[in-house]
């Protein structure tokens, strides 16, 4: 049977196929960014940040 | 000093808001004379006057302004902007206890039905939303308002931009307040769960909203500081997502522009869907991201310890976010909504545990090496449990949107149980220290009038919260219970009657809790008042350095 080409399928098949990955990649470069080393004084730097200002 | 004279004349922000409120006062005013019903001809009337005192009040700042507006800076350092978030301070306290009295009021109600007074204005139907609505969008609303402007200033060392603007959001979100409260009241509604405000409110509050994210973005554009602050990507979220879950769910189509019923453009079980979309991310970026907001600023600076882990912050924000946006289907569980959503809305719902837990012990550890100060300063001790309230709510709330667990839970107490170990344990708490960490902050006071009131708050609401929430949980299981018992011939064990009767010590149990809690705000706000009265002024700063008005 040939599948049909609708706006449901098409909506359907764009976020098993397209969308869940780019998310999950998204999400794996944020995790990435977070503990990439270099990043680290940044970080420390800001989570006092309230504390710096006058 | 003398100061180069420059000619005065109105911003092109004074000229355009003062033709525009007048053009709005005269539409109003023939809507209200073309009314088809009373509480929209009161609304239109009401704007039209609103209006009106918006163009006075305009013109008689311009008069009264010097020929320059104040300046973003005064000697290097930034000139912030304190006098609306007074105003967010004020109102705040005074939604909550309007609020948490209405919510005292339907509590008895259902204990004792007698207090409907048998009146369309004072029924149940009527006063529930304007409970809900006055706690979550005006209470929270206010605080989330007024704790973000100050944020955005003092972590991106920059004056808020504009100079009507910031006002305008906030006198005009407390304007849609007004119109949304006083209609549920004369029963203008369009019957969406914390949405009931009509098309023309939805409209205003529309306008309100895009001013404050320009007002924010514009703030975070100019920023001094080069790093965005972990609490200002919560707060940007928030109102980013609330801007669009607002559309979202009111595209509505007014019967006639001079009434106040409308349609939804969404039928059936799309609009069922729309509606808890909206609904639980009202929740999750209304109640939780512009909440943690205010954890990641003022737990650091209260307990004068730097965010326990930022890299967790980071991955605490985005995993929210994602996350979040898809559990809204756990609210139609067994209903005609698809059976794949109702299970993608639960597995979202079970995902969240990690970045909530991830937030809660982000919070919690901050602490390190501050713990003793739990036992001396009761308003951190006031964020610090709100933060484990957040914990135990957020571990509850995914518990309940297994489907197994729904059809125990859902339609009874257990859930206004839940609701309010948030609202009150996570929420409550949370704005409560914020506002007793803001008030001597932006009024320049030394310290609180009294930290052993603080103490008394603190204790009476904790434990009205806890008698509230496990009679809900009481109440709310053995109603569940009841109501799938059978007897051994397949009858239905009780009737709906016997349930309601079961019920009423755990009603009556409720509102004492409610009682305390309100007592504790009242006692709040008899110590804020005074800590604004006579409180001590903070060490004098050089004049160029205080805040100006």
């Amino acid at each position: 049977m040939k599948a049909i080409l609708t706006l449901d399928n098409l909506a359907s098949a764009l976020v098993t196929t397209i969308w869940t990955p780019v998310f999950i990649a998204i999400f794996l470069a944020i995790i990435a960014y977070a503990f990439w080393p270099r990043n680290k004084v940044g970080f420390d730097e800001a989570a006092s940040l309230p504390l710096r200002e006058e | 000093m003398h100061q180069p004279s420059i000619s005065k004349s109105m911003t092109s922000g004074e000229a355009g808001l003062a033709v525009g409120f007048a053009v709005t006062a005269f539409f109003c005013a023939i809507a209200s004379a073309k009314a088809l019903d009373a509480p929209f001809a009161f609304h239109a009337a009401l704007s039209a006057a609103a209006s009106l005192a918006a163009v006075f009040v305009i013109i008689n700042r311009y008069y009264d302004r010097p020929a320059a507006l104040p300046p973003a800076e005064i000697d290097g350092r930034a000139n912030y902007n304190l006098g609306p978030i007074k105003f967010t301070c004020f109102m705040a306290m005074f939604w909550g206890i309007a609020g948490f009295l209405v919510g005292l009021i339907i509590a008895s109600q259902l204990a004792w039905p007698a207090l409907n007074f048998d009146l369309p204005w004072t029924s149940f139907g009527r006063l529930r939303p304007l409970h809900t609505s006055a706690v979550i969008f005006a209470f929270g609303g206010n605080v989330l308002i007024g704790t973000s402007f100050y944020v955005l200033q003092k972590s991106c060392r920059v004056r808020l931009v504009g100079d009507l603007a910031p006002w305008f959001v906030v006198l005009g979100y407390n304007y849609f307040i007004l119109i949304a409260g006083t209609g549920y009241l004369l029963g203008v509604t369009q019957s969406k769960e914390y949405a009931e405000p009509e098309w023309y409110a939805d409209l205003w509050l529309t306008i309100v909203w895009v001013t404050y994210l320009i007002v924010f973005l514009g703030t975070v554009i100019k920023r001094k500081e080069p790093h965005i602050f972990v609490a200002n990507w919560f707060y940007l979220a928030f109102i980013v997502t609330i801007a669009v879950l607002h559309l979202g769910n009111n595209p509505a189509l007014p019967v006639s522009f001079f009434g106040s019923k409308s349609y939804i453009a969404w039928g059936g079980i799309q609009d069922a869907m729309f509606q808890w979309w909206y609904g639980h991310n009202a929740v999750g970026f209304f109640l939780t991201a512009g909440f943690l907001a205010i954890m990641y600023y003022f737990i650091p600076k209260r307990a004068e310890r730097p965010i326990y882990s930022y890299r967790l912050s980071i991955i605490h924000f985005w995993a929210l976010i994602f996350l979040y946006i898809w559990a809204g289907p756990h609210h139609l569980h067994y209903t005609a909504l698809p059976d794949w959503t109702q299970t993608l809305g639960m597995t979202f719902s079970i995902m969240l545990w990690m970045p909530s837990w991830g937030g809660m012990i982000n919070g919690l550890m901050t602490l390190s090496g501050a713990w003793d100060k739990l036992r001396t300063d009761p308003v951190l001790r006031m964020l610090v449990v709100s933060v484990a309230f957040y914990g135990m709510s957020t571990f509850e709330g995914p518990m309940m949107s297994i489907k197994v667990v729904n059809s125990l839970s859902h339609y009874t107490d257990w859930t206004i149980g839940h609701v309010h170990s948030g609202a009150l344990g996570w929420v409550g708490f949370v704005s409560f220290g914020a506002l007793y960490c803001l008030v001597p902050w932006i009024w320049n006071r030394k310290e609180l009038y009294s930290v052993k009131l603080v103490n008394w708050h603190f204790w009476i609401a904790t434990l009205g919260i806890v008698l509230y929430i496990s009679a809900m949980w009481v109440s709310g299981i053995l109603q569940g219970l009841m109501w799938r018992a059978y007897t051994s011939l397949g009858f239905l064990e009780y009737s709906f009657i016997e349930t309601v009767e079961a019920m009423h010590p755990f009603y009556v149990i409720r509102a004492a809790g409610g009682a305390l809690f309100l007592i504790g705000a009242l006692i709040m706000a008899y110590n804020l008042w005074m800590t604004v009265r006579v409180g001590e002024q903070e060490v004098q700063m050089p004049v160029a350095l205080q805040p100006a008005e």
